[in-house]
């Protein structure tokens, strides 16, 4: 039976992360606070959550799109400026953000391009990236006449053309069918043994977080942190009959109970400015 | 030529299922029709109420019968404001004056040539100055919150007012007609690159933050290729008013080569040739149209992989 890899030293260390926007020159959010969280090599790690939990700002700092208010995001043993411009990441958004004017292959080679490699070795690493994620026939295509899970597996490929160690996911497959998205979820698990590549997910469905990672980062909202680390311990390879499992179920059901308790509660709203505080008030009341 | 695109190997009815000779047959027929209908209105309203009629080309005199007596006679349709259009188009092949071995039709198709030339010139110049002023402008708020007035403020002059003063400023030669034209193509490009150099997914922004992309990358990767649209918006509107803009500025410094002059020289002659500025007129636009086509032409090469790029 196999499992999950054996801990190895960490890829991605979280410590003390604090968040904060300021709306105008008044109020304050408090996006994310005292975020510790550590991402050892070759793990899959899910950050689910409900809306405004932050976890989406937690991917983001970590892949230096933004950066933290307090504390520090060490990757590879450097920080994450330093990672991003050695290009350990690969990213993958909600949409695919596919360039309409260039053809999928020319899609997966723009960031080959960027990092300046020879045109043969770009052509080469876009064609076995497409292979991988079984659009080899589409090569000349335009993304418009391609489906969204085709567009979405576009924009995976490109994400790897330039083998990031670290894959980081922002709810990749929202957009999706339920359908699509059980058969990307499948995809996606494929690859990542495939390629061994360190990934982060960002995702708010329960079941997907499941069936893929690793290990599962619960988050409560306003203030965003942390609640509950949830180990996945379903035996791998996973398949379409995984979710079937006994144990498939109790954990989701450990998730959305984790969930469910991280959820609102009026202790978590201590910091929070007095525009939100009414409706975490209310979501209180009800919960 | 819309749906010339269409049907490149296996793409989908993005763009239009029409087959493209079927396509061409309808244009056709749309132009002919329409051409048709404002020759008929024309000659209907001169039926109705203009000069009475006479043969092609006849001067009114006893010599000449005439062949219909108009029931009205409204002025803005005598034979003065409204030539017959046969009577044009026979102006075509007059000798361009009296004694001339060369007609009309020559003399315009040459003067035509001139200002293309003319125009073509400004017209480049201006795009490059509008493409350097936009892209200065998108990186720079400063730029842009500080010149973008005087560049609109530069096209609420009347181009007649400052053509002269041009046209002294560099003697009266060619060059300060490539300068008006230039001044009128630079805006057009310039306003329509500002938007169009910011028309890009801004989430592709973080794409290329994520591989750490040099602003020149974003740039040319990215902010240029999606412009393009826009830019062809603009060129076209560049390419008709650069000759507009050529026009206009022959005629105070005297460049006789031009459809500047000639316009002047029968316009001056209007009482008793009409139909010679009504040629000359009829040469400008569809000198304007032919320069248009082009940049059309181009455009349709170059954008022939977006959806809905074959439009427009």
């Amino acid at each position: 039976m196999n499992t999950d890899p054996a801990p190895a030293p960490p890829v991605v260390r979280i410590a003390g992360v604090d968040k904060t926007f300021a709306r105008g020159d008044r109020a304050v959010t408090t996006a994310l606070e005292a975020i510790d969280l550590e991402i050892s090599g070759g793990e899959f790690v899910s950050l689910i959550g409900p809306s405004g939990c932050g976890k989406s700002t937690l991917l983001r700092i970590v892949g230096d799109l933004i950066s933290p208010s307090a504390g520090t995001v060490t990757v590879n043993g450097k920080t994450a400026e330093q990672a991003r411009r050695d290009r350990d990441y690969g990213m993958v958004f909600q949409a695919p953000v596919l360039f309409d004017w260039r053809t999928v292959e020319d899609n997966v080679k723009l960031p080959l391009e960027i990092l300046g490699q020879d045109a043969a070795t770009r052509s080469a690493r876009a064609r076995e990236m497409l292979e991988l994620v079984e659009l080899g026939d589409f090569l000349k295509h335009h993304p418009y006449q391609l489906s969204g899970g085709m567009q979405q597996r576009v924009a995976i490929a490109r994400a790897l053309a330039f083998q990031p160690s670290i894959l980081l996911m922002d709810e990749p497959f929202g957009a999706l069918d339920e359908m699509t998205r059980e058969r990307m979820n499948s995809e996606v698990l494929r690859i990542w043994q495939q390629t061994g590549t360190t990934i982060l997910f960002v995702t708010h469905s329960i079941p997907e977080a499941v069936f893929l990672s690793s290990r599962v980062v619960v988050m409560s909202p306003r203030p965003g942190r942390i609640t509950k680390v949830i180990p996945i311990d379903l035996p791998r390879p996973r398949n379409e009959d995984t979710r079937e499992t006994r144990r498939y179920f109790e954990l989701v059901t450990v998730v959305r109970e984790a969930l469910r308790r991280g959820g609102g509660s009026l202790d978590d709203a201590a910091t929070v400015d007095p525009a939100s505080t009414d409706r975490t008030m209310a979501e209180g009341a009800v919960g | 030529m819309t749906t010339a695109t269409a049907t490149r190997g296996g793409r989908p009815a993005v763009v239009s299922d029409r087959r493209p000779a079927a396509g061409r047959r309808r244009r056709v027929l749309t132009w002919v029709l329409l051409v048709g209908g404002v020759l008929v209105v024309w000659e209907g309203l001169k039926f109705l109420g203009g000069t009475p009629w006479r043969a092609p080309g006849a001067l009114p005199g006893p010599d000449n019968a005439i062949l219909w007596n108009p029931p009205f006679r409204w002025p803005f349709v005598n034979d003065l404001n409204l030539p017959h259009v046969w009577n044009i188009a026979l102006a075509f092949f007059d000798p361009w004056q009296r004694g001339a071995d060369r007609n009309v039709a020559q003399l315009l198709f040459d003067a035509a040539l001139y200002t293309w030339k003319e125009a073509a010139l400004g017209f480049l110049l201006g795009t490059a100055i509008g493409l350097v002023l936009a892209t200065v402008f998108v990186h720079s708020r400063i730029a842009e919150r500080a010149l973008v007035p005087y560049v609109v403020a530069s096209q609420t002059v009347p181009i007649i007012a400052i053509a002269p003063l041009i046209t002294y400023a560099f003697g009266g030669s060619t060059l300060a007609v490539v300068v008006i034209a230039t001044y009128l193509t630079f805006f057009p490009v310039t306003i329509a690159m500002i938007v169009g150099l910011r028309s890009f997914d801004p989430r592709a922004l973080e794409l290329t933050r994520s591989y750490a992309a040099s602003r020149w990358d974003v740039y040319r990767k990215l902010r240029l290729p999606a412009s393009l649209p826009y830019l062809f918006t603009a060129l076209k509107i560049a390419a008709t008013a650069s000759i507009v803009g050529a026009i206009i500025g022959e005629s105070p410094g005297g460049i006789a080569d031009g459809l500047g002059r000639v316009i002047l020289t029968y316009n001056q002659y209007y009482i008793t040739g009409p139909e010679k500025l009504w040629a000359a007129i009829i040469a400008s636009g569809m000198l304007g149209v032919a320069f248009y086509l082009v940049v059309r032409t181009v455009e349709i090469a170059v954008l022939r992989d977006r959806p809905g790029a074959a439009e427009g």
